[in-house]
């Protein structure tokens, strides 16, 4: 699978449950160690990937089962995109707080955003053509993709 | 499928085991039925063994800050002991390390509730 253009989209719809987080996984799983990335760098954009689901399913569809989540995996020789979109009312950067700050810190939810920013290299949100959130999160492939840990950087 | 709570008690600490995955719409809540199943069984001790535990996400985290302040406020004590390196990072970028008492020896942990 290794070249210099990019490879055709993987695309997936699931329906709004949880349950499909893991099969959304699973076949990120299956593009990573095709793409030759670790374990290690696997786990991260895994970790990444689960929250974009979660937060799409739980925010964006409500738990409507009827309605979707479109995940795209594009890749290249220097990096992994995965885009997930949902068909709920949209999502607006004011709901985004800080998971650090001191009145925040023992709040039960609010982390999933910040895991992504800390595991990918680009976390970007836009209104999806159908309407609803469509997260975009990009991971920096070559030299530096195997060995550095999503943590550490 | 393996349970992802078990439970074993040393002396009148609870050790809630935890195995797997713990993350949204399934392990997360099976701990917190677990711990606050010892808490509401008089538990005011509670260890939270996590050497088992594969993956956790926000949702996971958000259910473990919330079963140590309900543990708190009823006056319990709970720690977690075991953390693979993995977990231990999640854990680290969101500055929740240092919220709990963590030990990477049993011994250590129970000798701690003393």
């Amino acid at each position: 699978m290794r070249g210099t253009a990019a490879q055709p989209p993987v695309v997936l719809w699931l329906s709004s449950r949880y349950a499909n987080i893991e099969l959304a996984e699973a076949l990120l799983g299956q593009i990573c160690r095709e793409r030759g990335l670790t374990a290690e760098a696997e786990h991260w954009i895994g970790m990444a990937l689960r929250e974009g689901l979660a937060n799409a399913i739980r925010h964006g569809n409500r738990q409507d089962p009827r309605k979707r989540v479109l995940v795209t995996f594009t890749w290249d020789d220097t990096a992994l995109t995965i885009e997930v979109g949902d068909e709920g009312e949209g999502f607006g950067p004011e709901e985004i707080v800080d998971p650090l700050a001191p009145e925040n810190q023992m709040k039960t939810s609010g982390r999933g955003i910040f895991y992504m920013k800390t595991f990918m290299d680009e976390v970007a949100f836009s209104r999806g053509e159908s309407g609803g959130t469509l997260l975009t999160l990009r991971k920096k492939l070559g030299a530096t993709s195997t060995t550095k840990g999503a943590v550490a950087s | 499928m393996s349970k992802t709570v078990s439970t074993r008690d040393v002396g009148d600490i609870k050790v809630v085991e935890l195995h797997g995955k713990i993350t949204i719409g399934s392990g997360d809540l099976q701990m917190r039925e677990g711990i606050h199943a010892a808490l509401a069984a008089g538990a005011r001790k509670i260890l939270v063994d996590m050497k088992d535990v594969s993956t956790i996400d926000s949702s996971g985290v958000g259910e473990l800050v919330g079963c140590y302040t309900t543990a708190t406020h009823r006056g319990a004590k709970l720690k977690l002991m075991n953390l693979p390196p993995k977990i231990s990072d999640v854990l680290t970028v969101t500055q929740l390390i240092t919220v709990f008492d963590v030990f990477t020896d049993e011994k250590d942990a129970v000798a701690s509730f003393a």
